[in-house]
């Protein structure tokens, strides 16, 4: 018993090898590979057409792949069978429930389906809805149908949640409010695949994540790896009055009426810039130092990837 | 908790959200009366015996037929369908919940409409017949849930849905003796209408209204129904979709 406990805990929950999928001549998937450990929050990172909820709905067993080898908890999701669906948890982008029942009668429907599900109050506490349990869904805003959604896909008590965009036509305190409740599920030990187009998001959620574009993982690890892999710079942005050029030996470039700057010697380069802003009399308005933030790299990488593929 | 559990616990929440649309149900049962007293009032007294079991064959198809095609094809646009296919609900077990609670509407309908005949039309309910009465129910109910079923899984979209089950069904009733008797109509309609499940579902209910246990079991009629019922059987299997078509 203990070693087949050890065994499965060693395992990865997803595993997912050459994944391809074609819709006729369209390859929207174009050989992917990762895996997903227990208890992690892995992100898929991308712009909307890269390819993230044809992954996801191979790996929920929605769709059918073209080429490649998919394993979710030791099963093959293409073969729909229920005890892997017993398992796990789906977030689907688009809303799916009987707007006459309310919060309580909706979560107490899905979690019969189920071997073991959570108690109904507990699901609707976790999500955040136990003054909405018996409303019905009908009269619930948009944002607390879509924590209908995560109460749907919890029902169930699942090992493994898949949330595709859970937060898209988010409020910014909704969608604090939803990394909070995702971070409460991670407490749990639940595994979790998420697909997003916000870098913040999987940022903030992720343990680890792929970055994809146009079918293809561009990139993989933890945010700060991936920050850190793609550069070591520091971005330096400031404006100047028109006609004015800084001067060429610093290497700026310019992005439409702001300069920037790369700077891998901070100190050195600030100083220069500043003694010539201060011989020439003029001001660097709206002066930034940033270092480069997921987003940055994501942008870089993902139209490097364009390029390439144009 | 087995498949057949789970359907019928299924069927249970589906007439649960049905009744807390009170404005559906209401029309859903109003509706057939609603013709009823129409056509009394238009074409006379004597005309009951006439209208009385063809609204019966209009209540049965719209309660499953029109029901299903329209309902089934909202809740896959709407992603309820692909929602419960990403539960263990063993997915026979949902359609089977669904069609099990369009069949009860429609016993009640029956029901309902039967009752105001005898009561307020004197058109006398043939008891003697019931048997037969509630087997040629049964299989008209079953094959237009199959045809319903088969109809959502053809449909384009959501929003095409009421017309296009509205242009396949009336054109049918018209000329399947439930509106308008068929006697005086040309007999290259009548045979189209024969080959038609809904004529011999009307012409099997007149009978057995007008003639009770001695029109006898309609044998030939409910073997047309029967196979329209697994045409829809083999087409709902073939072409039924989990999501919105694209």
């Amino acid at each position: 018993m203990t070693t087949s406990d050890t065994a499965a805990a060693a395992e990865p929950a997803i595993v997912v090898r050459g994944l391809r999928k074609s819709y006729g001549s369209f390859e929207a998937v174009r050989g992917i590979d990762f895996e997903v450990a227990r208890g992690e929050v892995f992100a898929l990172l991308g712009p909307n057409g890269a390819g993230k909820t044809t992954t996801v709905e191979i790996l929920e067993g929605h769709r059918q792949r073209t080429g490649g080898e998919v394993s979710v908890l030791g099963f093959d999701p293409g073969r729909s069978e229920r005890a892997l669906k017993e398992r796990i948890g789906i977030v689907l982008q688009q809303t799916g429930v009987d707007e006459y029942l309310t919060v309580r009668e909706v979560v107490e429907m899905v979690g019969g389906y189920y071997p073991s599900p959570r108690p109904v109050d507990e699901v609707i506490e976790l999500v955040g809805l136990t003054d909405q349990a018996n409303e019905r869904i009908r009269k619930l805003s948009g944002g607390q149908k879509r924590r209908v959604d995560l109460a749907v896909a919890l029902a169930g008590d699942p090992e493994l949640l898949f949330l595709d965009e859970p937060t898209t036509g988010f409020d910014p305190s909704a969608r604090r409010q939803a990394w909070e409740t995702v971070r409460g599920l991670t407490l749990l030990g639940k595994t979790i695949l998420l697909a997003t187009h916000f870098m913040d998001e999987a940022q903030v959620l992720a343990n680890r994540l792929a970055i994809m574009s146009r079918g293809r993982i561009i990139a993989t690890g933890t945010p700060g790896e991936l920050i850190g892999a793609a550069s070591d710079t520091t971005l330096i942005r400031f404006r100047l009055p028109d006609g004015l050029r800084p001067p060429d030996r610093l290497g700026l470039r310019r992005e439409g009426a702001v300069w920037v700057l790369e700077s891998t010697v901070l100190t050195r380069d600030l100083h220069e810039l500043s003694g010539w802003a201060m011989a020439e009399d003029v001001e660097l308005a709206d002066l930034e130092v940033t270092r480069r933030s997921l987003e940055d790299v994501y942008l870089q990488l993902t139209a490097e990837s364009g390029e390439e593929a144009s | 908790m087995n498949g057949i559990a789970l359907a019928v616990r299924q069927l249970r929440y589906e007439n649960r959200a049905f009744w807390r649309n009170p404005p559906a149900a209401f029309f859903t049962f109003a509706f057939p009366l609603l013709f009823m007293l129409i056509f009394n009032v238009i074409f006379g007294e004597g005309a009951a015996r006439f209208f009385t079991p063809a609204i019966i064959v209009f209540s049965v198809v719209t309660a499953t037929f029109t029901n299903l095609a329209m309902n089934i094809t909202f809740a896959r646009d709407f992603g309820v369908l692909k929602r419960i296919r990403g539960t263990p609900l063993p997915t026979w077990a949902y359609l089977a919940g669904r069609i099990g609670h369009a069949i009860g509407v429609t016993l009640l309908l029956v029901a309902i409409v039967a009752a105001v005949g005898a009561v307020l039309y004197d058109v006398p309910i043939p008891w003697d017949a019931l048997p037969i009465i509630i087997l040629v129910l049964a299989v008209a109910a079953a094959s237009f849930s199959a045809l319903g079923l088969a109809v959502a899984g053809l449909m384009p979209n959501a929003d095409a849905a009421p017309a296009i089950v509205n242009a396949i069904v009336l054109p049918v009733l018209f000329i399947s003796n439930v509106f308008i008797q068929m006697e005086n109509a040309p007999d290259w309609l009548n045979t189209i209408s024969y080959v038609l499940p809904v004529r011999h579902f009307a012409d099997a209910m007149l009978d057995l209204y007008a003639s009770g246990a001695d029109a006898g079991v309609p044998w030939a009629g409910l073997g047309v129904i029967a196979a329209w019922g697994l045409v829809g059987v083999v087409v709902a299997l073939r072409f039924f979709s989990w999501e919105p078509r694209r």
